[in-house]
């Protein structure tokens, strides 16, 4: 499958909004990998959350086309670059401005049957997350985990029942204790799709959800 | 898209109003099956309300039982085809404003509002 153009990107779009890296592209590898099982569930409503380039729902959009793509985020920059990514691939998206899902209330319970979270993963000071600019595409805190955690609470309750949750981590996350808690706590099934080593980054996608696949 | 983004407050907070709404037609490719499935994700009151209050469609109060091609076009053109281009999606319960700007909804909140 091709990756969507960012053509209609310059340089200094990538000044506010993250730049497609390994980790967006090791991201697609696995849904792509993951193509069979999501014909299969014949997803309807996908939700990316911190869709930043929109490279990600955009490569969902080629893999199934009969869905209706929304995302996330919390940078007005990135929210403006996902839906323009849509639009120049021929994938219609729709954008919404909001921390996380909260600007979707209890719409969205139980609805979401393709949901794609990358977060800001890389361990750093505590006082670097929180922002609304290009930085809170990568700040992830206290073992990289600070924003993943506060997301934790609100994936089950969003995920359809044959809904699928793709997370990326990095090792510094502790992917295996993730995966515990979201068996423990949430009763989630996961599975790690597909690793990569990226530099000094141990990256691993994994794929959540309610039945074992 | 015309359906559904709520926050804030605990009643009569769904669907929001919209008010100075621009609207903008796009075309997305029909897919019948897809709208099928689509149907059943729609909170079909807020959308009928919405759909009726922004003068796009008059739709039935309730789905009908059995849906054909012709209807399911109907609401692909309200609900895939319609977009809020600019406007105010105002809370009915406790007076939020959130813009809607070249098409996307701003629902971030002040922190004192969260």
């Amino acid at each position: 499958m091709k990756t969507p153009s960012l053509i209609h990107f310059t340089e200094k779009d990538y000044d506010h909004v993250y730049e497609p890296s390994e980790d967006t592209f090791l991201l697609l590898d696995a849904l792509e990998e993951d193509a069979g099982l999501i014909s299969e569930l014949q997803p309807t409503l996908c939700l990316e959350v911190g869709s930043g380039s929109g490279c990600v729902t955009t490569f969902l959009g080629f893999l199934w086309p009969h869905a209706y793509y929304m995302a996330s985020d919390i940078n007005p920059h990135a929210a403006a670059a996902t839906k323009k990514t849509g639009f120049h691939n021929g994938v219609p998206i729709d954008p919404v401005l909001s921390n996380f899902a909260t600007g979707f209330g209890a719409r969205l319970h139980k609805a979401v049957d393709i949901l794609i979270f990358n977060p800001p993963y890389v361990v750093t000071p505590s006082s670097e997350v929180g922002s609304s600019g290009i930085e809170a595409a990568w700040a992830g805190g206290v073992d990289g985990r600070e924003v993943l955690d506060q997301f934790i609470p609100h994936i089950e309750g969003l995920l359809s029942e044959k809904g699928l949750f793709y997370l990326v981590t990095v090792k510094e996350n502790r992917p295996l204790e993730i995966m515990a808690h979201m068996k423990e706590v949430y009763g989630l099934y996961s599975k790690v799709v597909m690793t990569r080593r990226a530099g000094i980054e141990g990256l691993a996608i994994i794929r959540f959800s309610r039945v074992e696949h | 898209m015309l359906m559904c983004h709520v926050k804030g407050c605990a009643t009569d907070n769904f669907p929001l109003r919209i008010e100075d709404a621009e609207l903008e037609q796009v075309e997305v490719e029909f897919n019948e099956d897809f709208m099928r499935r689509m149907i059943n994700k729609i909170e079909w009151g807020a959308f009928v309300q919405t759909a009726f209050a922004l003068g796009v469609d008059q739709l039935p109060a309730t789905v009908p039982e059995n849906i054909d091609t012709e209807f399911l076009q109907r609401i692909h053109r309200v609900a895939m085809e319609t977009k809020l281009k600019e406007g105010k999606m105002i809370c009915n319960g406790c007076k939020h404003v959130y813009p809607v700007t070249d098409g996307i909804p701003n629902m971030l909140l002040q922190e004192t509002e969260v």
